[in-house]
């Protein structure tokens, strides 16, 4: 067996446009994902039964069924049920959109449990209202205790993306099966493309333990 | 002296379990009244629900003349907005003081001024500033509050409620949760409050703060009250035996005079 990189890296550009539609579908995911999530998480707290439900029932249900499948049904089933025209691009960024606001859901619903009930009391006591207590007091709180297991999700959200290459959209994934097919190199290519995500999450991570020690240091500082 | 607060006929029930059975209270402006009971007697309770932590299940509370809620259908309704509006004019103090810890003591102090009351920035910071001085903080202004001691944190909260220019302050065992030799300076802040004449309602365990700082006592159990009247008859020669019981188990092991 020899190896040969050469004929891979002639192509790489191929995978730095996959690269970046990767990024670009994450990116999308997150920037919706995690509104949506808060969202959720905010409907599954109130104490209104049906609002709740719902929430309960989108969250569970996303949770619990597998990300494949739902890229499916938004790309092939979706368009039958309405008139819509499915994008590759569109279906992944629904699918992950929702699929990871469920987990974000989990996370900001968690974060806000975790907050002693006395911050509530000190907040209301001095006349805020639910919403201001949760902007001012709550939130501000709870995200700091989320972020580790906001940064685990993306990371997870980001290996989860190479599934949309099914569908046929250009992501790294895409690109890297097309590569092979071109150049009969399907080492070379998929060794290039795990060290690629390799270094782009192990980055990432180390960036999340950084910052999970500096919170974990003014912790200190803030922390009762 | 004008009346300020009235309560008639406060019940309070969780589920089957009835806290409160019936209060009946009258409050005159710059009166100290100091509320004692053992514990599940009601008075937290009772204390609650004047500023609606807790919806009361009956009754109805006056604040300086006006009815709060309003009577549909032979019960209190209560609305969101307006019970906002009550809890921003009553300043309520905690065991656990229940400050803001992503918050320097300054922004604690300025919190509820700007966000509820709406007040500038630069005259919310004076006030609070203010007031710092007068629990003796101004210098932690810029501290957060872990890096307080129990006491200090109590009267950072303390400052927090007077900042909001309440009409009436309610302590919630304020002094309980501190090392005993801190209780002192939390004490000495609120007896300060009561000279400069504000209404205060304090559920407390220190008899001796009763006797020197209330003009009038009440004594709660099972849900009423009990007893009530000056601290220095009240304290000295309690009516019902209940409320004997209560003092001497409180007064058990005394330095000798």
């Amino acid at each position: 067996m020899e190896w040969n990189f050469l004929a891979v890296l002639r192509d790489f550009d191929l995978l730095m446009l996959g690269l970046l539609n990767t990024l670009k579908v994450t990116g999308l995911a997150l920037l919706f994902g995690v509104p949506l999530g808060l969202a959720l998480a905010l409907s599954r707290l109130s104490t209104f039964r049906i609002l709740s439900g719902i929430a309960g029932f989108i969250v569970e249900f996303f949770r619990t069924t597998p990300p494949l499948v739902q890229l499916f049904w938004f790309f092939f089933a979706l368009p039958i049920l309405i008139d819509v025209r499915m994008t590759p691009l569109i279906a992944a960024v629904v699918t992950f959109s929702i699929q990871s606001s469920a987990f974000f859901a989990e996370i900001f619903r968690g974060g806000i449990l975790s907050i002693d009930k006395g911050q509530w009391e000190g907040a209301k006591a001095i006349g805020m209202t639910y919403g201001q207590c949760q902007r001012r007091i709550i939130l501000p709180q709870a995200i700091k205790r989320m972020i580790p297991a906001f940064m685990e999700r993306s990371i997870e959200l980001l290996k989860t993306t190479t599934l949309v290459s099914t569908v046929a959209y250009t992501d790294l994934m895409f690109q890297a099966n097309e590569l092979a097919q071109k150049t009969f190199r399907p080492l070379e290519v998929y060794t290039i493309v795990a060290a690629i995500y390799f270094v782009l999450i192990f980055l990432f991570s180390q960036f999340s333990i950084a910052v999970e020690h500096r919170l974990a240091k003014s912790g200190e500082g803030t922390v009762r | 002296m004008s009346e300020i607060l009235r309560i008639e006929n406060l019940h309070k029930s969780f589920g089957d379990l009835e806290v409160l059975k019936g209060i009946d209270l009258t409050v005159q402006s710059g009166e100290t009244v100091v509320l004692l009971g053992s514990s599940g007697s009601g008075k937290s309770t009772m204390l609650r629900c004047l500023n609606f932590m807790e919806t009361p299940t009956e009754g109805k509370i006056h604040l300086n003349g006006e009815l709060i809620g309003t009577e549909r259908g032979g019960r209190m309704r209560y609305r969101e907005a307006e019970l906002c509006a009550l809890r921003a004019r009553i300043g309520m103090v905690f065991q656990h003081f229940n400050l803001f810890p992503h918050m320097t003591v300054l922004e604690n102090v300025m919190e509820g001024q700007v966000i509820v009351l709406g007040r500038a920035k630069p005259e919310a910071q004076d006030k609070a500033m203010a007031q710092l001085d007068r629990v003796g903080l101004a210098e932690k202004a810029t501290e957060y509050p872990a890096r307080l001691s129990g006491g200090q944190k109590q009267r950072v909260a303390i400052a927090r409620a007077l900042a909001m220019d309440p009409e009436v302050m309610l302590f919630d065992e304020v002094t309980s949760a501190l090392d005993p030799e801190l209780v002192g300076e939390v004490l000495k802040t609120i007896r300060q409050l009561a000279e400069d004449g504000m209404t205060m309602l304090c559920v407390t365990h220190e008899l001796g703060f009763a006797y020197h700082v209330a003009n009038r006592v009440l004594f709660l159990h099972e849900g009423t009250i009990l007893e009530q009247g000056e601290p220095q008859s009240i304290l000295k020669a309690p009516a019902t035996d209940r409320m004997s019981e209560f003092l001497e188990g409180h007064s058990l092991f005394k330095l000798p005079d």
